[in-house]
């Protein structure tokens, strides 16, 4: 039954946004995301996917026709990288203020000045404060299977989901993808049934300009003012792991995948040196463990699968026996440290996790990263940890010439 | 005239009670406008003064759906209605955009050109006011030369209007045209031809603003029409790219009695701190323009 095809991330996501039957596509080109956009362009030529596909004149653009197709009650589909999510930043915070089901793919890339094409996790991790639902992939098979997992879970909650990858290393990168049959996925993703829709059968005025305080409507009903509509984004958003992870168990139970809803783990069972990090670094990572526990350290992996909504609860479960934490990001939160391990230390705090924490920048930029590094930079990690300066000793930049 | 009145659609799509200045062009204009469009419409509007007129939520004083949009994006947002519409085969539905002279001389130009060359089947309106007035009269590139601003506060503009209707025509559009709130049957008839063609439309209309240009309320048409009296806004339109003179545009053609500008610029206290040099460099510039219209009406 299953249909294995050798496949690169885009080409994964480009299928997974087909099976979608996406209704609108908006895009415009950037490195490394363009042949996601050509597959769809020439998907939708060729009249193999019934979608309108509006060719724009920016990413800015982009969301914007998906924000609005979206309100008319379409089902649409945007992808981009680097400094096209960022020129898109404003239309996040849009489209999650108007709690639009879109499905973004986010290939990562660094981001200028200077300019780079190559990948890190720069671009995403830097707009994870627009009330956006986060979940990064570790291989193509996952591309695939959480596009279409993503429209279920923004169209259950009404919050847009970004989908993020890294590129090249699975964008560019060919490996066998098992493509869920298209009559499954109908099942698993029935057609778009939005509560509110624009239409001139029902005029209204959405989003107009609101005020701070609550307002009565022409029936005199008290309304939302604009800190109730922030908190009812918060609160579904604190809500969304459960919705996440009952998505993958029930895309599990018909295509027999689970790629584990708020985050994975590998050999954690008896792991007392725990190895963090979130999308393709976090793949490389678990071979790092395998080098370590030939070393005989007792390493495991917490991959990170959706950074928001934080998985607090997660990984407050998950690390509870850990001795000593390695987190390994591909972004940096300049002036303090990486965005992942800050974001970790607050889920711990008061909780039953107490081991020290060290976090190591990598790949920035494109920049190498091989298991064999990640092994040496534990072992180094644990030095730090184990002279007790795990607290004051800056984050470590791997394969960096830091000069120290 | 009175006659001519009797076919505007009696219907009111904006409400009594909206939130527009005393005296605004815009809302003049407006109503007008929606009178053309009718019920099988949707708007999409940036932050602009139209953004206030039509309400707070969750209240509204007109009675057509619109989608509030980000400033940029106006002319894109009208795209996404647009492709969602197809999509989900719906027809019949007249997508229009509407932004100020800022959300489309300034920040909205490049959404506007995209979508203006994909031949996105909307009409784009302007309506220009001549600078940032919902933010309080900042300068923008469609202020006049001369014009007092809060940011051109001492030495006036120094630049003229940037000509929006020359850029959108070199997009090569089915219609396009100028219209005022002083004119308002003139302005009917062209929102009704907007309505009926197919393909990108681009209609601008010169709203008088009372606070922003300095002049009172009760004084808007009058102003409105000694923009057009000037020649500092000129009633035409292009169709298929043959031009077209209209209204009292045309007969200022041909009866040459065009009134010099300083009558319009001296009952604006916007322009109480224009130069003479300015004045005549205004002038000019003026002039210049309506040549370059009538050569263009005499030759189609």
């Amino acid at each position: 039954m299953s249909n294995v095809q050798i496949m690169t991330g885009n080409t994964a996501a480009a299928f997974g946004a087909k099976l979608c039957r996406v209704q609108v596509v908006s895009a415009y080109p950037i490195t490394p995301q363009t042949s996601l956009t050509e597959n769809l362009s020439q998907a939708v030529e060729g009249g193999e996917l019934k979608a309108e596909f509006i060719r724009v004149e920016s990413e800015h653009s982009a969301l914007t026709v998906c924000i609005s197709a979206s309100s008319v009650g379409a089902r649409v589909f945007t992808s981009t990288s680097s400094h096209g999510l960022l020129y898109m930043h404003e239309q996040l915070h849009w489209a999650a203020g108007s709690r639009l089901p879109i499905v973004l793919c986010c290939v990562n890339r660094g981001v200028g000045a200077p300019w780079s094409i190559f990948n890190d996790q720069q671009d995403a991790v830097s707009q994870r404060d627009t009330g956006w639902i986060q979940i990064y992939c570790r291989d193509n098979q996952e591309i695939i299977d959480t596009v279409i997992q993503a429209y279920r879970i923004a169209e259950a909650l009404y919050v847009p989901v970004m989908v993020c990858y890294d590129g090249f290393v699975l964008s560019h990168t060919m490996m066998p993808v098992d493509v869920p049959d298209a009559a499954a996925v109908d099942d698993f993703l029935p057609p778009y049934k939005p509560h509110t829709i624009l239409s001139p059968e029902d005029p209204r005025n959405i989003n107009p300009v609101i005020f701070p305080w609550r307002r009565p409507d022409a029936e005199g009903v008290l309304r939302d003012g604009y800190m109730e509509l922030r908190y009812k984004l918060q609160d579904t958003l604190e809500e969304a792991g459960k919705t996440i992870v009952s998505v993958g168990e029930a895309f599990a139970g018909i295509f027999g995948r689970n790629h584990g809803g708020m985050l994975w783990t590998y050999r954690m069972e008896d792991a007392e040196i725990v190895l963090c990090s979130m999308g393709s670094l976090a793949t490389e990572a678990t071979t790092a463990a395998d080098m370590l526990r030939d070393r005989g350290i007792a390493a495991g992996v917490a991959g990170i699968r959706v950074f928001r909504p934080f998985p607090r609860k997660e990984v407050r479960e998950v690390f509870r026996r850990a001795r000593a934490i390695v987190v390994f990001e591909k972004d940096i939160s300049y002036g303090y440290e990486g965005a992942l391990c800050s974001d970790l230390k607050a889920a711990f705090y008061r909780s039953d996790v107490a081991a020290p924490i060290h976090n190591v920048i990598a790949g920035l930029g494109g920049r190498d990263v091989k298991a064999r590094e990640l092994a040496e930079a534990t072992v180094a990690a644990l030095d730090i940890i184990e002279a007790g300066q795990a607290d004051e000793k800056r984050q470590t930049w791997l394969n960096c010439h830091t000069g120290n | 005239m009175i006659e001519r009145l009797f076919k505007v659609n009696t219907e009111e799509y904006m409400l009594p009670g909206n939130r527009a200045c005393q005296g605004c062009g815009l809302s003049l204009a407006y109503r007008y406008a929606l009178k053309a469009l009718r019920e099988n419409t949707i708007l999409t509007i940036p932050a602009s003064c139209l953004t206030v007129l039509h309400g707070l939520y969750p209240t509204t004083s007109v009675a057509i759906p619109c989608l509030n949009c980000t400033f940029a994006s106006t002319a894109a947002s009208a795209s996404g209605i647009v492709a969602g519409l197809s999509a989900l085969n719906r027809s019949g539905i007249t997508v229009v955009a509407v932004a100020g002279d800022g959300g489309t001389y300034d920040i909205g130009i490049q959404a506007l050109s995209g979508a203006a060359e994909r031949g996105t089947d909307f009409i784009f309106v302007c309506y220009d006011n001549e600078g940032y007035m919902n933010t309080g009269t900042q300068r923008s590139s469609a202020t006049p030369m001369g014009a007092l601003t809060t940011t051109t506060p001492l030495l006036t503009k120094q630049q003229n209007k940037k000509d929006m209707l020359k850029i959108m025509e070199a997009h090569d559009l089915p219609y396009l045209a100028t219209t005022s709130p002083s004119y308002p049957i003139d302005l009917y008839d062209k929102f009704v031809k907007a309505k009926r063609i197919k393909g990108s439309r681009y209609l601008q209309i010169s709203a008088p603003c009372p606070p922003g240009w300095g002049y009172p309320p009760k004084d808007t048409v009058k102003i409105g029409r000694l923009a057009v009296e000037t020649g500092m806004v000129v009633l035409c339109e292009i169709e298929d790219g043959k031009f077209r003179l209209t209204g009292r545009s045309r007969s200022l053609a041909e009866r040459g009695n065009r009134l010099p500008v300083s009558n319009y610029v001296e009952r604006q206290g916007r322009f109480r701190k224009i130069s003479e040099e300015q004045l005549s460099n205004l002038q000019r510039w003026v002039d210049n323009k309506w040549n370059e219209y009538l050569r263009r009406a005499e030759g189609s």
